[in-house]
C-alpha cells in the first residue's frame, strides 16, 4: 500500500488535467455573450454529442450490436423507459453474440 | 429545442432530492461501470502500480477512458508528460458537454456547480441533460448521478486489483452494450423533429470519419462541434 512520489505527481497532473476539461466549457460559456445564434448553437449541441457518441461505437460493435441498437431505439421510443432500452440492448447483444458465437 | 431555451436565464434548484435521484436512476449504468471498473483494475495491477495508485487515480481522475489509454503508457522510466498531455486531449470532449450544459447551470452558486463539474462523464452528462430535456430542473442530478458511477468505478478499481486475473471480460455479457443502449435511449428523448436530421446527418458522417482516422476520442468532440454548428448556421440563415 504505497504511493511512488513520481506516479503521485503523474495522478494529480492527470486530474488536474481532467477537471480543466470538465470546468472549462460553463467558464468558456460565461464569458460569452449568450445570444439567440448562441443559444440555438447549444440547444443543438446535446444531440450531435449523443449521435457523435454512439454511431462510430454501433458500426464497430458488428450485426449483434446493430440489431441491438435498433431494439434499444424501439424500446425506448415506445416505453420512454431508460432502464427497459438498456435491459433489452444488452439482452440482444448478448443473445446474438452468443447464436453467432 | 431553442424555443424552450428561455432567454431568461433558467430557473434551477439543487437539493438533496436531485442527488437522490441522479443516484438511483444512474444506478443500472453504475453497474456497467463496476464491470469496466474490474478490467481496470485488473490492468493496473498488471501494468504494476501499487493499489492505493490505482485507488487514488480513480477516485481524482474519475475518468475511464483516459485512464484505460495511460495503462498502456505506463512503461518505465514513467513518460510524465506523454501520459498527462494524452488524459488531457483524450478528456477534452468534456468542453463541448460543459458548453451544453451552461445554459442550465449558470444560476447555480460556485461551490455547488464546481463540485457537481468534477462529476460530469460521458453518462453522467447524457442521464442529466435527460432530466433537463424532461423539464426536470434539479442541478444536483449531476451529482447525485457522477457519485453513484463513481462509488461503481473506484470500488471496482480495488475489487478488480485483489482477485487479480479472475475478473470475466464484461463484453461477454454484453455489458460494453449497456453504455451504448443508455446513449440511444437518451439520444430518442433529443429528436425534436426535422430540423435535426441534417445537424445529427453531419455530426453522424464527422464522427464516423474521424474515428477511423484521428485517435482517442477527437470523434465526439469534432461530430458534436461539425453537426450543432451546421445546425446553428442553417437556423441563422
Amino acid at each position: 500500500m504505497t504511493v511512488n512520489f513520481e506516479v503521485l505527481l503523474i495522478i494529480l497532473g492527470m486530474a488536474l488535467v481532467t477537471y480543466a476539461t470538465r470546468w472549462a466549457g460553463p467558464w468558456l460559456m460565461s464569458r460569452v455573450k449568450l445570444s439567440r445564434r448562441v443559444e440555438i448553437w447549444l440547444g443543438y449541441l446535446p444531440g450531435t454529442i449523443l449521435i457523435s457518441l454512439v454511431v462510430p461505437d454501433l458500426l464497430k460493435s458488428g450485426l449483434a450490436g446493430i440489431v441491438a441498437g435498433f431494439a434499444s431505439l424501439v424500446v425506448a421510443r415506445l416505453s420512454g423507459n431508460l432502464f427497459l432500452a438498456l435491459l433489452v440492448g444488452i439482452i440482444t447483444v448478448w443473445a446474438g453474440r452468443s447464436l453467432v458465437g | 429545442m431553442p424555443d424552450d431555451l428561455k432567454p431568461e436565464p433558467t430557473e434551477i434548484e439543487f437539493s438533496r432530492a436531485g442527488i437522490l435521484a441522479g443516484f438511483r436512476l444512474s444506478l443500472p449504468v453504475a453497474l456497467s461501470v463496476f464491470a469496466y471498473g474490474l478490467v481496470f483494475g485488473v490492468l493496473a495491477r498488471q501494468a504494476n502500480l501499487s493499489l492505493l495508485e490505482a485507488v487514488l487515480m480513480s477516485v481524482l481522475v474519475n475518468a475511464g477512458a483516459a485512464q484505460f489509454t495511460v495503462l498502456g503508457l505506463w512503461t518505465h522510466p514513467l513518460p510524465v508528460l506523454t501520459i498527462i498531455l494524452t488524459t488531457f486531449i483524450i478528456n477534452l470532449r468534456h468542453i463541448l458537454m460543459g458548453a451544453s450544459i451552461y445554459p442550465y447551470f449558470r444560476k447555480l452558486k460556485a461551490l455547488p456547480r464546481n463540485l457537481s463539474l468534477f462529476y460530469l462523464s460521458d453518462e453522467s452528462w447524457a442521464l442529466t441533460m435527460g432530466q433537463f430535456q424532461q423539464g426536470k430542473r434539479n442541478g444536483a442530478f449531476l451529482l447525485g448521478s457522477g457519485l453513484a458511477l463513481a462509488v461503481g468505478w473506484v470500488g471496482a478499481a480495488a475489487v478488480g486489483y485483489l482477485l487479480g486475473s479472475v475478473v470475466d471480460d464484461p463484453r461477454r455479457w454484453g455489458l460494453d452494450f449497456a453504455f451504448l443502449a443508455v446513449f440511444i435511449a437518451l439520444l430518442v428523448a433529443q429528436w425534436k423533429g426535422r430540423k435535426d436530421a441534417l445537424p445529427w446527418i453531419v455530426a453522424a458522417v464527422v464522427a464516423v470519419a474521424a474515428s477511423y482516422w484521428l485517435p482517442g476520442k477527437w470523434y465526439i468532440l469534432l461530430g458534436g462541434l461539425a453537426g450543432s454548428l451546421v445546425g446553428a448556421w442553417r437556423n441563422d440563415s
